[in-house]
C-alpha cells in the first residue's frame, strides 16, 4: 500500500494490519515489532501496561506468519496486536486486577475472548492497567500507579479500562479490550479520544473475566475506528456454554450495516438527562444532534425520569455484588497471604494488606447494603430502582431508535484532582452508568474536542441487541466529527 | 415397627423437624465437569470453578436438576420456577466464601412423606446446593479446629450437589424421626436420586427440637447437628428433648442454638447461639439464570418414577396376609426383596412362607436371591400342605440356597422327612401331658406360657421333627376333651 506521495505508509488499523497480515503484505512479525518500538518509545511516559508480552506475541506472530507463508488463513484479526485489561485471564500469564491481593497469581486457564482472540488470529501483546478490580473513573486506584493520558501526561485517562484505552490512543496497540461495569469503557474512550463499546450484557463471555459486579459487567472493543470496534466486537462475541448469562445466540451482526447511514432513524434526546456536564462537552453534544440532522435522522425529545436515580441505584447494586465476588480473596488458595496465628486473623491481615483504600470501601459498602435489617432499605430499594430504569428507557425506545448523550461529564481532568472526593469521581459515570443497569449497550466515539483540545466522546445508546443500529449512528458520528 | 406409643415425658411432647441434606448421584458436581465421586485422592476432582479461581463461573448440572425434581415428586412436592442466592460466609473449605444455594424459590415445595404406619409428614421444601470442601485439622485433640497445628482441605467435595429436604415439625417421637429417615432414604435410593450412605455422610440429618405441653405454642428450638446414623437421631432427639425439659422445669428457658451431637458422650453442646450467627447477606446469584422446569419435563420426570416403596410395601402385605408396617414387610421391602417374594407366589408357592424365609434366610442375599424363585415356590407349597413342618423346610431350604437351587421334594425325601402319622403324634403329646401334669394344668388354666414346654418336649421327643402346628392344634384338642 501506499499513500498520495507514492511513499509506503504502514497500516495502523485493525481491518488495515489484518489484510495486509493475510495477503502477505506486511508480516505480523513485522506488525508486533512496530508496535513494541512503539511501546518501548512512550510506555514510560504513559504507563498503560501492567505487563508487555514482547516474547509471547513475537512467538505468536511468527505462528501466523508460518501459517500465512502455507497458505493457511489466520482469521479476520490475523496478526492484530491487542492490549488486554488485567482482569481478564490468561493462562499462566499473570493476571491482576492492578491488586496486590493477587500477588504471584497465575490462571490456569485463558477467558473464553482469549480464546476466540487467538483463534481469530490476534496477537495479544500486554496487559494493561485499570483501577483495582476496576472500582474507579481514572486508573489511579491502581497498585502499580496511574496511567497517564497519551493527549496530555499530566491528566487521567479515565477509568477503570484507562490502560486499555490509552494503549490504544498512544498506538501501542490497533485494538484493546476492556471491561465496563458502571462506564469504565466509554469514559475512558472518550478521555482518550477512542471508541469505545460496552455491548449488550450478555452478547460477550464473562468466562474468565474477574468478577467486579456480576449482573453489570460486560467485555467490549477499544478502536480508534468504528469499523474496527464493530470487527472486533463481532469476534468477541456470541453465546458461551461456560457462561449461563450469556445470550443463546451467535456472534453480533455489525459491519454489514456499518455504511447503511441514519437517514429516517429516529435519535433521541433525553430532556431530562442529568445536569453536570461542562459547556464544552454540552456544545459537542448538540453539535452532534445537528450533523446526525443533516445526515438524515429525525431528532427526537424523549424522557427518561429515572436516568437521575442510576448513579444511587449503582453504588449499591455494585459494591454489594462486589462484596460477595472478592471475598474469594482470602489468602486461602491463591494470590497473596499475610501469616497470622489463626485463620480468621490470617484472613483480616490479607485483606488489609493486599486491598486498596477504594476496593475497601466498596467491600464495605456492599456488605451494609446486604446487611439483615438493611437489606429492603438500600439492596432491595435499588433493584427497584433498576427495574424503573429498564422500564423508563424501554418506554423511550418506543420513540427512539438510539438515544445520545455525552459519554463523561467532561475531558480528561488532571491526576490527583478527585482523589479525595470519590462522589467527584463517582459522578464520573453518570451517563454511562444506566445502559449497565438496563443490560443494553452504549458506546462513545470521538467527536471533535473540548477545553484545552483535549477529546470529547458522544455515547450512542440503544436498546439490546441492537449494536447494528447503534454503530450506523456512531459511523456517521466519525464521519461528521469536526477536525 | 408398628405405631408406637407417643412421646411423652412429665407432660411435655417433642416437636421435631429435619433438614435432611443428600449428595444427589450425579456424574458430575453441580456447577462444574469435575467428577461428583467420594473416596479418591485429595483434590483430583478440582477445576477453576470448584476452587472459586477469580473469573470461573458456575453452569448449573441439568442432571442434578432432574434427581431433585425425582425425589421432589417421589415426595409429592410441587416442583416450580427456581433461583439461586449466594449465602456470603468465610470458611477455609468454602472456595468462594459463599455458597451458592436455593433460598426464597427454592425447587420443591409442599409435599409429604407418609411412614409405614400410616403417619403423614409434611414435607416444607426440598432445594438445591453446592456442598463444601472437607477440611482435616491436624494436631491438637478430636480433629477440631481449636487447638489444631494446621488443617488441610480436600476440595474433591466441594461443588458436589446437594439437596436439602426440610420437614414440617410434625414429628412427635423419637421412633417417628427414626422412621421418617429410613423411610426418606428408601425413597432416595428406590428413585435414584442418591446412595443415601449416612456412614459416607451422602446423608446427614440436622434436628429442630422443642418441646412443649400438648396443645401449647412451639418452644424454642434448638438445631442438633452431626446426627450422623439412623440410631443417633432417635438418641440425640430423646437426649436433647430430656435436656429441655429439664431446663424447663427448673424454671430457666430455652435459648435458640445450635448445638453438637457427641456419639461418644450421649450428650448435645453448644456450638453457637443465635447472637453469634452469621449475617449470611443473602442475594440472587447474578451468575445463574432462573430454573423453570417446563410442564412437559416434569411430566416426564413423573412419568419415570419407580413404585415406591410404600406402595411396595402394600403390594407385598396384601399378597402376604400381613400389615404395611409389619416387621417381616418392612424388612423385606428395604431389601429390595419384595419382588421375589411376589415371583414365588406367582410361581405358585405360598407367599406368606416365602416372606417369612426371604426375610429369615436371605439377609445377606440382594434384590435377586441366587435361589430360583420356582424352586422356594415348591417348597412353600408342600410347608402349607402339611408335608414339611417349619423346622424342615428351613434345613431343606438351606441346603437349595448353598447349591443355587434344588429340589425340595428330593431334598426332603433324602433327608428323610415326611409327615409324621397322626396317631404317633398323639401319643407323643399324651405321653408329654402325662409327663408334665403342672404344665398341663397350668394350660388348661388358660396360661399361654405353659404351652410351650409342652410343645417342647414332643418336639424333643420327635427330634424336632413333629409340625409345631400340628402339635398346638392337638393339645387344643386334647384341652377341649379334658373340659367336655
Amino acid at each position: 500500500m501506499a499513500d498520495d506521495t507514492g511513499a509506503p505508509t504502514a497500516p495502523s488499523t485493525a481491518i488495515d494490519i489484518a489484510w495486509h497480515v493475510r495477503n502477505n503484505v506486511e508480516s505480523a512479525t513485522a506488525v508486533v515489532e512496530r508496535h513494541l518500538a512503539e511501546i518501548e518509545r512512550r510506555e514510560s511516559d504513559i504507563h498503560a501496561f501492567n505487563l508487555v508480552l514482547a516474547d509471547e506475541a513475537r512467538a505468536r506472530a511468527a505462528e501466523i506468519d508460518e501459517a500465512v507463508s502455507v497458505g493457511r488463513d489466520p482469521g479476520p484479526l490475523a496478526g492484530v496486536p491487542i492490549a488486554l485489561k488485567d482482569n481478564m485471564c490468561t493462562r499462566g500469564i499473570p493476571t491482576t486486577c492492578s491488586s496486590r491481593i493477587l500477588d504471584g497469581w497465575k490462571p490456569p486457564y485463558d477467558a473464553t475472548i482469549v480464546t476466540k482472540l487467538h483463534d481469530a488470529g490476534a496477537i495479544v501483546i500486554g496487559k494493561t492497567n485499570l483501577d483495582e478490580f476496576a472500582m474507579g473513573s481514572s486508573t489511579e486506584n491502581s497498585a502499580f500507579g496511574a496511567t497517564r493520558n497519551p493527549h496530555d501526561t499530566t491528566r487521567v485517562p479515565g477509568g477503570s479500562s484507562g490502560g486499555s484505552a490509552a494503549a490504544v490512543a498512544a498506538g501501542f496497540a490497533p485494538v484493546s479490550l476492556g471491561s465496563d461495569t458502571g462506564g469504565s469503557i466509554r469514559q475512558p474512550a472518550a478521555l482518550c479520544g477512542v471508541v469505545g463499546v460496552k455491548p449488550t450484557y450478555g452478547a460477550v463471555s464473562r468466562y474468565g473475566l474477574v468478577a467486579f459486579a456480576s449482573s453489570l459487567d460486560q467485555i467490549g472493543p477499544f478502536a480508534t475506528t468504528v469499523a474496527d470496534a464493530s470487527l472486533l466486537l463481532e469476534s468477541i462475541s456470541g453465546h458461551d456454554p461456560m457462561d449461563s448469562t450469556s445470550i443463546q445466540r451467535g456472534p453480533l451482526e455489525i459491519t454489514r450495516q456499518l455504511d447503511f447511514g441514519v437517514a429516517g432513524l429516529r435519535v433521541g434526546r433525553i430532556t431530562d438527562l442529568p445536569e453536570g456536564a461542562s459547556p464544552d462537552v454540552v456544545e459537542r453534544l448538540e453539535q452532534a444532534f445537528d450533523e446526525l440532522r443533516a445526515a438524515g435522522a429525525e431528532i427526537v425529545d424523549v424522557e427518561v425520569p429515572a436516568f437521575t436515580y442510576g448513579l444511587t441505584a449503582y453504588y449499591l447494586i455494585a459494591p454489594a455484588e462486589a462484596s460477595s465476588n472478592l471475598a474469594r480473596y482470602d489468602g486461602v488458595r491463591f494470590g497473596h497471604r499475610v501469616d497470622a496465628p489463626d485463620t480468621n486473623a490470617m484472613y483480616m491481615a490479607t485483606r488489609t494488606d493486599g486491598f486498596g483504600a477504594e476496593v475497601k470501601r466498596r467491600i464495605m459498602l456492599g456488605t451494609y447494603a446486604l446487611s439483615a435489617g438493611y437489606y429492603d432499605a438500600y439492596y432491595g430499594r435499588a433493584l427497584k430502582v433498576r427495574r424503573r430504569i429498564a422500564a423508563d428507557f424501554a418506554t423511550a425506545y418506543e420513540r427512539a431508535d438510539v438515544l445520545l448523550t455525552p459519554a463523561s461529564p467532561t475531558v480528561a481532568f488532571h491526576l490527583g484532582d478527585k482523589t479525595s472526593d470519590p462522589m467527584s469521581m463517582y459522578l464520573c459515570d453518570t451517563y454511562t452508568i444506566p445502559s449497565n443497569l438496563t443490560g443494553d449497550p452504549g458506546m462513545s466515539v470521538p467527536f471533535g474536542t473540548g477545553d484545552d483540545g483535549l477529546p470529547v466522546g458522544i455515547q450512542v445508546l440503544a436498546p439490546a441487541l441492537q449494536e447494528a443500529t447503534m454503530f450506523r449512528t456512531a459511523a456517521v458520528l466519525e464521519q461528521r466529527a469536526p477536525r | 415397627m408398628s405405631a408406637a406409643a407417643p412421646w411423652a415425658f412429665e407432660g411435655y411432647e417433642m416437636v421435631v423437624g429435619l433438614e435432611v441434606h443428600v449428595e444427589l448421584a450425579t456424574r458430575t458436581k453441580l456447577f462444574s465437569a469435575s467428577p461428583n465421586r467420594f473416596g479418591d485422592e485429595p483434590n483430583t476432582h478440582i477445576d477453576p470453578v470448584t476452587l472459586g479461581l477469580p473469573g470461573a463461573l458456575p453452569v448449573l448440572n441439568r442432571q442434578a436438576v432432574e434427581l431433585a425434581m425425582r425425589l421432589g415428586l417421589a415426595l409429592n412436592c410441587t416442583v416450580q420456577r427456581s433461583t439461586f442466592a449466594r449465602k456470603n460466609y468465610f470458611y477455609p473449605d468454602m472456595p468462594k466464601a459463599y455458597q451458592i444455594s436455593q433460598y426464597d424459590e427454592p425447587i420443591c415445595v409442599d409435599g409429604h412423606l407418609d411412614l409405614p404406619d400410616g403417619f403423614r409428614v409434611g414435607i416444607e421444601r426440598a432445594h438445591l446446593e453446592e456442598d463444601t470442601g472437607k477440611s482435616t485439622h491436624v494436631g491438637g485433640t478430636g480433629g477440631r479446629l481449636h487447638g489444631s497445628d494446621h488443617s488441610l482441605i480436600d476440595f474433591n467435595r466441594a461443588g458436589v450437589p446437594l439437596v436439602e429436604i426440610v420437614s414440617r415439625p410434625d414429628l412427635r417421637s423419637p421412633e417417628q424421626a427414626k422412621a421418617y429417615v429410613s423411610e426418606l432414604r428408601a425413597i432416595l435410593v428406590a428413585v435414584g436420586a442418591s446412595d443415601a450412605k449416612m456412614e459416607e455422610g451422602s446423608m446427614r440429618v440436622d434436628a429442630n427440637v422443642s418441646v412443649r405441653r400438648p396443645g401449647a405454642e412451639f418452644g424454642t428450638r434448638c438445631e442438633i447437628k452431626n446426627v450422623n446414623s439412623v440410631r443417633s437421631v432417635g438418641r440425640a432427639i430423646e437426649y436433647e428433648a430430656q435436656r429441655q425439659i429439664g431446663m424447663l422445669d427448673a424454671g430457666e428457658s430455652i435459648r435458640q442454638e445450635t448445638r453438637h451431637w457427641d456419639e461418644t458422650d450421649g450428650r448435645t453442646h453448644t456450638l453457637r447461639s443465635k447472637e453469634d450467627a452469621d449475617d449470611y447477606r443473602y442475594f440472587q446469584e447474578p451468575d445463574l439464570v432462573v430454573v423453570d422446569p417446563d410442564p412437559e419435563w416434569i411430566e416426564r420426570v413423573r412419568a419415570s418414577l419407580p413404585v415406591l416403596p410404600a406402595a411396595r410395601r402394600v403390594r407385598l402385605a396384601e399378597a402376604t396376609g400381613q400389615a404395611p408396617d409389619a416387621e417381616a414387610v418392612l424388612v423385606v421391602t428395604d431389601r429390595d426383596q419384595d419382588a421375589y417374594v411376589l415371583a414365588v407366589a406367582g410361581a405358585g408357592g405360598d407367599a406368606g412362607r416365602a416372606l417369612v424365609h426371604v426375610k429369615e434366610a436371605f439377609a445377606d442375599e440382594g434384590a435377586r436371591p441366587s435361589l430360583p424363585a420356582a424352586d422356594l415356590a415348591v417348597l412353600t407349597r408342600m410347608e402349607v400342605a402339611g408335608e414339611l413342618t417349619a423346622t424342615q423346610a428351613k434345613q431343606v431350604l438351606a441346603e437349595m440356597a448353598a447349591g443355587g437351587g434344588g429340589d425340595a421334594r428330593a431334598i426332603a425325601a433324602a433327608k428323610g422327612f415326611e409327615a409324621m402319622d397322626t396317631s404317633e403324634l398323639e401319643s407323643m403329646v399324651d405321653d408329654a401331658i402325662a409327663a408334665q401334669p403342672d404344665a398341663w394344668t397350668k394350660f388348661c388354666a388358660g396360661e399361654g406360657k405353659a404351652m410351650g414346654a409342652l410343645v417342647g418336649a414332643v418336639m424333643k421327643a420327635s427330634k424336632g421333627q413333629a409340625d409345631g402346628r400340628a402339635v398346638t392344634a392337638l393339645l387344643e384338642q386334647r384341652r377341649a376333651q379334658a373340659f367336655d
